[in-house]
């Protein structure tokens, strides 16, 4: 029988077992994976010029983009536990720090993200309601317009004119940007947590892949919710069915991995096989997240009428779980000595 | 149920007009603290009040002119210029916001139940004083009893003298070292007194038996044990749990508990019979030599392996080595040392070890210490009065080696069923928590019930201040002066005390109290002084030294008189025994009808499904006093009773559980206690960390965390040589559910 | 110059001294600790052995705290100390995550706080709060790259440790075992 007991100590969040990180951050990675979904397939699909056959991916789901980063971000402020210096994220670019360039690569990826959905402004809502209230923020930079054309509304200003031409031009351009970003916020949350040598959980390579696939099969959720478009949801379908496919053949690889790896990492798999992770981890996740969808997607390529809803529900759902028990397992998995 | 006279009163939302949060307030804006020089920063003279080892140190206060922390003071013998943990965070004593605030009176409502009010200084000493005369007009002042513990004890004791009463007792004798002190003054005309004057950092080989020394942070010698450590000096550690020490040690003997007298006889005889012990030194100044070679043949190794469950080879073993190390060897004499009744015998076998050993007066022995003397100021060269009797009447003819006052005897003459003539009436209980110090809790309240007037003086609003009639606030030893520090130890020293802060809200220095009283009760010939520092003043003079200079100096250090630290070649050498030699054989036992050797005594064992309840210390408390300190409640908040993982597991108890503990006479813990499953303790016993489990909600951190030790310690063995009380015959068995949710439904 | 602490787990009796002597010093509050005593037993009654080790910041010669520190508070000073700038620290917690030894914390006041080895002592030429308390001298505190200083002297005595080794850290405190 080994005993260990620590004594002098019991600080919050650290002891007995560490919680710096809670819900927000599984909110915010799972924000940051959607945002980087929704956005690497809408440049996919605007960079193969099927922006217009696609339209919900390259132009609809994007509005969730910036909302999400949004979101994701004040999730992260929100546990920042020195607040008022916030603003020390930049002023300094620390290349070794993934928390560091994850604050500069979400400080550009929203704008772009929010011009990306401009860009698309009048193609998804030509006709808005210019008397009603809902316009809010927009209507400091929109006008009423009346030329009997389809689009009842112009930008306010004449450079917001010049601009929208002028990044509609360069859409192509844009679009291999945001997929770089894309790919970066996408792996960068997988990384944020696999940079930390000192939780055996995280130290793994395939983390940044694994968050990444994740990410993109969110989004794909996201796209096949919103589109009405059956040759898109199939489409959709089809690109799901294949990341769960690779998720499952990471998420196997990684508990291998852990199998086989040092005494930590092996002690760290037996939280997922038999400890306290396990009917949380392949029941929740693997089970519901992960497996139903894949029959359900797999029944729908063969012809069964399955409600895209319930899928797009269940690979959501699955994809926060996922990021909350590996935030949480994460903290409770620590080096032994 | 019965229904007292006094009722226990919770002492609450009193004093709540409190001045500012001692604590630092945090807010999100500020920069970090600047970390503070010490070099520059101002500092006091002070000893620990924390516990009785007294190290002596430095008290830092802060650019804000706050107290900041506590350092040793590097001329202190006791401490080397390093403080323990509970040294060290004696600053929480001062920062607690649950201390005692105002002097408070007990009063009768409208509707008959008790209460405490505020009261100003003037109206409790008033009130005091006029009670306190009219007990000793009626009763006389013998009457009156003082149950004390620390410096400001001494205030009270003054106080009491001059009033003509000597029942005056400390839980530190008949509860602590009493059978030891008579121990090595039967054996060596020597008590051993505190510090111990142990040469441990000299020593080869160190024998713990039931200490656990590095739990129990006695400062000096904790320091010297690792200075042996690292010498590579052998310990040996008997103790039926694996103490820290025990891990340190070459040899641990996981004794079957109460058996002890049966190892140490085994260890003479092996002595003895081994031509190990130190023939000439015996030969020039023992008595009773070969006496004791006859009556110990009888106890060999392999008898004493069948009482202790030991095994004989490692007895004979730890024999050898302690010869082996001989004389530069110590048999530790232990301090809290009143566990099953026969316990002086148990001390005069370790006595006698040492003696065969050849270790007392000898370098890595027992040394003899030098302390300082003082002038007296004319207040305390007044004559005391003559009490016409004193505690020792209370039971006559009991306990004839009793050298100091016992706390119980003084209970036992406060209890209704006392029928003798010297009844007390009345009791002044300085800075010790009586309920949990005094075992038998029970019979203890019965006494306090029977008062006439109870006066409690604390800093904390321990359980005993709750069954007091007025309870005076004490200053902590940080903010007031106090008597000077005369240390015995390996040369002379005097320590000042002095106030680092004044006193948080109305509380006051004992002194000042004790001189208040006597004022006011005409004892001011006694009292004849403004301050304080005028008695310090005239106390120094005697040295050449001005309370300024110590101001300064904070530890006076002075030369031993004569090279007398240990017994040199050739001495001649009187003991202070009837036969003026070391009395392996006792003459005085022998003459108070007593075995003149120790004899072992098997005692009661636990029945089945119960345990020993061994209880002991931990290194951040000091008994029962510290568990709220918040610096220290900080390092450890509760305690946990350790528990054999073949016991739990017959149980089915987890770690971490909370469980009730049941004495053998069906006493039940007032609060549950955490499990702990250990490997570290023997299967037929359990560990309980003294000094948890208060049951006063005013002590906001320690109220309700774990279990009091003295509540369940209800069989008392008395030592028929001096009334010592024996506590380790209780035996302890587990509730899982909550036992007064039962009773309840 | 690096600093580093050798900590004799022989001499250790795990009395917690070194723990309260960095509060009281550093005005760690309540509740916080930047040290703390590990005991760890091993065996079945009567054949067991006990260590017992004072743990803090290892002031590591590779750092994650610092590489993962979005800001730079997170810093390291002359003799290899590491520190927090309290008001360059976002409290973001990647320092507490990337701590093998979970020796930061966040202070009350919503920095990440820890050991310093007391820099302002030593800059004083003072050892350390916790080791110049510490009543069994368990504790020794030096400059590693001099060979000739009391953590050398003794780490080419004596057989040693580090903590978590798989950890990559290169940890500079030291166990005596």
């Amino acid at each position: 029988m080994e005993e260990i007991i620590v004594s002098g100590r019991s600080i919050p969040h650290v002891d007995p077992i560490l919680d710096i990180w809670g819900l927000p951050i599984s909110l915010y990675l799972f924000l940051g994976g959607l945002a980087a979904g929704i956005t690497i397939f809408a440049a996919v699909v605007t960079i193969l010029k099927k922006d217009e056959q696609y339209s919900t991916a390259a132009k609809i789901a994007p509005i969730i983009t910036p909302i999400a980063l949004a979101v994701g971000l004040l999730f992260l402020l929100v546990d920042l536990h020195h607040i008022l210096y916030a603003w020390q994220l930049f002023t300094t670019i620390r290349l070794d720090s993934p928390m560091s360039w994850g604050a500069w690569t979400l400080l550009i990826i929203t704008p772009l993200s929010i011009i990306w959905v401009a860009m698309h402004m009048k193609s998804i809502m030509p006709m808005l309601n210019m008397g009603g209230c809902c316009l809010g923020v927009l209507g400091f930079f929109i006008v009423e317009k009346n030329d009997g054309s389809q689009v009842n509304w112009e930008w306010r200003y004449p450079f917001l004119i010049n601009f929208e031409k002028f990044v509609i031009a360069q859409k192509q351009v844009f679009a291999w940007i945001m997929l770089v970003l894309g790919l970066v916020v996408g792996v960068y949350t997988g990384i944020l947590l696999s940079a930390f040598n000192a939780r055996p959980l995280w130290n793994t390579a395939i983390l940044g892949p694994l968050f990444l696939t994740s990410g993109l099969s969110t989004g794909a959720a996201a796209i096949m919710w919103l589109s009405s478009d059956h040759h898109e949801v199939k489409l959709f379908s089809k690109i799901d069915l294949f990341l769960i496919l690779i998720e499952l053949f990471l998420i196997v690889h990684m508990i291998m991995g852990f199998r086989a790896g040092s005494e930590i990492q092996i002690y760290a798999a037996t939280f997922f096989l038999g400890g306290d992770f396990t009917v949380i981890f392949w029941v929740f996740f693997v089970g519901l997240g992960l497996l139903i969808p894949l029959v359900l997607e797999s029944m729908e390529l063969v012809g069964k009428k399955v409600p895209v809803a319930i899928v797009a529900f269940l690979i959501l759902s699955g994809g926060l779980l996922f990021r909350i028990i590996m935030v949480d397992a994460g903290q409770v998995i620590r080096f032994l000595y | 149920m019965k229904t007292t006279r006094r009722q226990f009163i919770k002492i609450s939302g009193l004093g709540a007009g409190s001045l500012a949060l001692a604590t630092p307030t945090f807010n999100l804006l500020s920069g970090k603290q600047k970390p503070q020089d010490d070099i520059k920063s101002k500092r006091y003279p002070n000893y620990c009040e924390i516990c009785f080892w007294n190290c002596a140190g430095w008290v830092y206060t802060n650019e804000e002119g706050k107290i900041w922390k506590i350092i040793g003071h590097d001329d202190d013998p006791n401490s080397n210029g390093r403080f323990c943990p509970r040294g060290t965070g004696g600053v929480g004593s001062y920062y607690d916001d649950d201390r005692l605030k105002t002097p408070l009176i007990r009063y009768t409502k409208e509707d008959g139940s008790q209460d405490y009010r505020e009261a100003t200084w003037d109206e409790a000493l008033d009130l005091i004083a006029t009670k306190v005369s009219e007990i000793k007009n009626k009763y006389g002042a013998e009457s009156i009893a003082l149950f004390n513990h620390g410096s400001a004890g001494k205030h009270f004791t003054h106080l009491f003298r001059a009033m003509g009463s000597s029942n005056i007792a400390a839980p530190a004798n008949a509860q602590c070292k009493t059978p030891r002190e008579n121990a090595f003054k039967l054996t060596f005309g020597h008590e051993l007194h505190s510090p111990e004057p142990l040469d441990i950092q000299n020593a080869d080989c160190m024998v713990l038996i039931g200490s656990h020394l590095g739990e129990n942070m006695h400062n000096g010698q904790v320091q010297e044990m690792s200075m042996l450590i690292e010498r590579g000096g052998t310990i040996i550690t008997v103790d039926p749990r694996y103490s820290v020490v025990a891990s340190k040690s070459k040899i641990w003997l996981p004794i079957k508990p109460s058996t002890d007298i049966a190892l140490l006889l085994a260890w003479i005889n092996v002595i003895i019979n081994e031509n190990r012990y130190d023939k000439e030194y015996i030969e020039k100044h023992a008595h009773g030599f070969n006496e004791l070679k006859e009556y110990i043949q009888p106890f060999t190794p392999e008898w004493a392996s069948l009482i202790t469950t030991l095994d004989p080879t490692q007895i004979v073993l730890a024999a050898r080595e302690m010869a082996a190390a001989a004389p530069a060897v110590i048999v530790h004499p232990g301090r809290h040392v009143t566990w099953y009744g026969d316990d002086t015998q148990r001390l005069r076998a370790v006595a006698i070890l040492n003696a065969l050993l050849g270790s007392w007066g000898r370098k890595g022995g027992f040394f003899f210490s030098s302390s300082a003397s003082v002038g007296k100021h004319p207040a305390y060269k007044v004559p005391y009065p003559k009490p016409k009797w004193s505690w020792m009447d209370i039971r006559p003819g009991d306990f004839p080696l009793a050298n100091t006052g016992i706390t119980n005897v003084l209970v036992d003459g406060s209890h209704p069923d006392y029928t003798g003539e010297n009844k007390i009436k009345a009791w002044f209980v300085v800075g010790s928590n009586l309920p949990v110090s005094i075992p038998n809790k029970q019979r203890t309240l019965e006494a306090m019930d029977n008062m006439e007037f109870i006066v409690v003086v604390d800093t904390m609003p321990m359980e005993i201040t709750s069954y007091a009639d007025v309870v005076l606030p004490e200053a902590t030893y940080l903010e007031r002066y106090d008597i000077l520090r005369l240390a015995e130890n390996r040369y002379p020293t005097v320590a000042l005390r002095m106030p680092a802060a004044e006193p948080r809200w109305e509380s006051k220095p004992g002194w000042w109290m004790a001189k208040q009283l006597g004022d006011r009760m005409g004892l001011n010939q006694y009292f004849a002084f403004e301050s304080y520092e005028e008695v310090l003043e005239a106390e120094l003079s005697k040295l050449g030294v001005t309370l300024e200079q110590m101001k300064e100096i904070g530890v006076l250090k002075l030369e031993r008189p004569y090279d007398d630290a240990y017994m040199h070649e050739g001495d001649e050498i009187e003991f202070e025994t009837p036969t003026g030699k070391i009395e392996l054989l006792s003459t005085e036992l022998a003459a108070l009808g007593f075995d003149p050797f120790p004899k072992y005594t098997a005692h009661a064992e636990p029945p089945a499904g119960y345990y020993y309840l061994n209880y002991g210390r931990v290194p951040m408390h000091t008994f029962s006093r510290t568990s709220n300190n918040p610096n220290l409640s900080d390092l450890k908040k509760e305690h946990d009773v350790w528990i054999n993982p073949i016991v739990a597991n017959d149980w089915g108890i987890k770690n971490g559980q909370y469980i009730w503990l049941q004495n053998q006479a069906g006493v039940i813990s007032d609060f549950p206690v955490k499990v702990r499953v250990t490997e570290r303790i023997r299967w037929d016993s359990v560990f309980l960390p003294h000094g948890f489990g208060h049951n006063n909600p005013k002590l906001s951190r320690a109220h309700g965390k774990g279990v009091s030790d003295t509540q369940l310690i209800s069989n008392v063995m008395h030592d028929p040589i001096n009334g010592s009380t024996g506590m380790r015959l209780n035996f302890v068995t587990f509730l899982t559910e909550d036992p007064r949710k039962e009773t309840e439904a | 110059m690096r600093y580093g602490m050798v900590i004799d787990t022989i001499k250790c009796v795990g009395c917690t001294d070194c723990v309260v002597a960095c509060q009281t010093e550093n005005n760690v509050p309540l509740g916080y600790a930047r040290d703390w005593v590990v005991e760890a037993v091993v065996g079945t009654y009567p054949e067991l052995h006990l260590e017992i080790r004072t743990e803090r910041c290892n002031h590591c010669i590779d750092t994650p705290c610092v590489r993962t520190c979005p800001t730079g508070a997170s810093h390291i000073i002359e003799g290899g100390i590491v520190k927090v700038t309290a008001n360059e620290c976002i409290g973001c917690g990647a320092c507490i995550e990337s701590c093998p030894y979970d020796a930061r914390y966040v202070h009350p006041n919503g920095y990440v706080d820890k050991c310093t080895f007391c820099d302002h002592r030593v800059a004083n030429g003072q050892d350390p709060a916790c080791v110049s308390v510490c009543p069994t001298y368990c504790m020794h505190f030096g400059d590693l790259d001099d060979p000739n200083s009391e953590v050398s002297k003794l780490l080419a005595t004596r057989n040693s440790k580090v903590l978590a080794p798989e950890a990559g850290t290169k940890p500079q405190i030291f166990y005596l075992i």
